[in-house]
């Protein structure tokens, strides 16, 4: 596009809102986080009790000497990892099966995946509570194992955890591969079909190399989320299991700042949490360049 | 022939399939509103069916009247609709910069972008929690305790998804076609407003929903920033004053996540179509 004469006041102007309410409400809090984190910052230094210490990386050494946090850290990314890949092979499988039956059929499934991915994930939470319940819970009269609990055993409890976060997840990554199916031209599937190549050739050979770069989004954007999974564990193990052996590292940051009152401590974690996913954004970029797509 | 009757067969299979299980994804929604429906007696008792004989809107009034849902209902959709508007404005202006626009920061803004989506918000509510506090001394309606509080952290935080979804929108839209205004006399404004806006719409819709969502379902901000002013929570924790300890009030629930879920479940299905093209567009970009 040929440069006009003030056009990067202009640009500014256009971006100015944005960054106004980025700066001060992401880029601000980012730095404060950081600060705090630096900090032992409790109820006695946020009411004006005691003077603020510096600790330096004193949060952060304490975090790491703590085997909890590492036991927090390892069950996250475990975790997130189940339900990940849960949810990219749920939304593929089903994005291939839209792709191969009649449009009333579709829209019955599309139908009931926006209902999941349009649920509050509050209420979905709390239905999936109810449909697990020991005693009055659907699950359990159907399975005959009335007074089971579905949120006692550690292990059991996550289970039923990723399976709510994977079924408010996958229609997100259903509704964009199917897109992305629908938008490979029909010429190159019927060249590959009258070349002799098989259903299983042809998917893998001809639609996953056109499907990567949507792929390496949807898996992405997964990771994001369902590290940063929050309201589920929260609501489903009431805050993170008993004696918190359902946390996961957000929950784990808010329960030490907001119920500890350890302010420093938990921006500490939080620091932590979004380093390691910053890595995760920089192995993102890193794919799409190599993919040859341009920013 | 053979062939024929090969493809319809598995066809009819992979039909079945479908509709199997897009019934059990429905399934926890239908339970739901079946709980929602059902007699008191019926919720607790230790042999839930599948089905009710005497459906009754006991638990909706209960819902309704006891605990003024009615309210936090208002607040909700008053704090949703505010996010909706202000991004759709601020994110189509920005994407626009990004996209029509060549300046020297231009790709450490995208790559920021994409970065600030890797925050983990739920870190950024301790200091969130401080800002807003000192904002409630200069501005109370955007501090703690108010509504504004929540309108600005999810305008802030729908924002960069929103302008790197419509980024891609914007640059769909030949730059031929903004020549051709310029050439017509269009000023700058009115290209903006009266071409390339309704140009990006099914971008704007399916950014738009992604910003409701965002505001409607949140818990972690009301739960933090509305601390000692109950007539300003909203919907998601309402919910929680009915679970109790040991004796939930488990229809009054279903009820209330109803009647949550209804306004997000019409808004997606009146624009699924849009969406998917707008998801689409997105990919095609």
């Amino acid at each position: 596009m040929s440069m006009r004469r003030g056009d990067g006041r202009i640009a500014f102007a256009y971006l100015a809102p944005a960054l106004l309410v980025l700066v001060g409400l992401m880029g601000y809090p980012i730095y404060q986080l950081v600060l705090i984190s630096l900090f032992d910052y409790g109820q006695e230094q946020v009411s004006g009790g005691a003077p603020l210490t510096f600790l330096g990386l004193g949060n952060y050494t304490t975090l790491l000497a703590d085997a909890r946090f590492w036991a927090v850290l390892g069950q996250t990314v475990a975790f997130a990892a189940v339900c990940v890949v849960g949810t990219l092979l749920v939304g593929t499988a089903l994005a291939v099966l839209a792709s191969r039956v009649r449009t009333w059929a579709r829209m019955t499934l599309f139908l009931a995946a926006l209902g999941a991915w349009a649920t509050p994930a509050v209420a979905g939470s709390t239905i999936w509570l109810f449909l697990f319940d020991a005693n009055f819970g659907f699950v359990n009269e159907v399975l005959g194992t009335t007074g089971f609990s579905w949120t006692y055993d550690k292990w059991v409890a996550f289970g039923l955890v990723a399976a709510q976060v994977i079924w408010c997840s996958f229609p997100f990554v259903m509704v964009t591969l199917y897109a992305g199916i629908k938008a490979i031209p029909g010429e190159v599937l019927e060249a590959a079909a009258l070349d002799g190549a098989s259903t299983a050739k042809t998917a893998t050979s001809v639609m996953l190399p056109l499907l990567r770069p949507l792929l390496i989004v949807v898996t992405i954007q997964s990771i994001i989320w369902d590290f940063k999974v929050f309201t589920q564990i929260y609501i489903m193990t009431s805050g993170g299991g008993i004696a918190g052996r359902n946390l996961v590292l957000n929950v784990y940051a808010y329960q030490q700042a907001f119920a500890a009152s350890e302010y420093g401590l938990g921006a500490s974690i939080g620091v932590v949490t979004t380093v390691l996913l910053l890595v995760v954004t920089a192995a993102y970029l890193r794919a799409l360049r190599r993919s040859g797509e341009a920013l | 022939m053979n062939g024929t009757v090969n493809r319809r067969v598995s066809r009819g299979i992979a039909e079945g399939v479908t509709v199997v299980i897009a019934a059990v994804v429905a399934f926890p929604l239908y339970w739901m509103v079946l709980t929602a429906l059902k007699p008191a007696a019926e919720v607790i008792s230790a042999d839930p069916r599948p089905w009710t004989l005497a459906p009754t809107l006991d638990s909706f009034v209960r819902a309704l009247t006891v605990q003024s849902f009615g309210r936090y209902l208002l607040n909700s959709i008053v704090v949703a609709v505010a996010v909706v508007l202000l991004s759709l404005l601020i994110s189509f202006l920005a994407a626009t910069a990004l996209t029509r626009f060549e300046f020297r920061s231009r790709t450490t803004l995208l790559i920021m972008l994409l970065v600030v989506q890797m925050v983990p918000v739920e870190a950024l509510t301790i200091p969130l929690f401080f800002v807003m506090q000192s904002v409630r001394d200069v501005a109370p309606v955007f501090g703690l305790n108010h509504l504004g509080s929540l309108v600005l952290v999810h305008l802030a935080f729908s924002l960069p998804f929103a302008i790197w979804m419509l980024r891609g929108f914007v640059a769909a839209v030949p730059v031929e076609l903004e020549e051709a205004a310029t050439l017509d006399g269009a000023s700058r404004f009115r290209f903006l407003w009266q071409v390339l806006f309704p140009l990006v719409a099914p971008g704007l819709v399916a950014t738009s929903v992604l910003s409701f969502i965002h505001a409607w379902n949140d818990f972690l901000f009301a739960k933090t920033f509305i601390i000692s002013a109950a007539e300003n929570q909203t919907l998601p924790l309402a919910l929680q004053v009915f679970v109790k300890p040991d004796q939930n009030d488990w229809g009054a629930i279903m009820a209330g996540s109803t009647l949550m879920t209804i306004p997000v479940l019409v808004f997606f299905i009146l624009v699924q179509r849009r969406l998917v093209a707008g998801l689409a567009g997105a990919v095609k970009s």
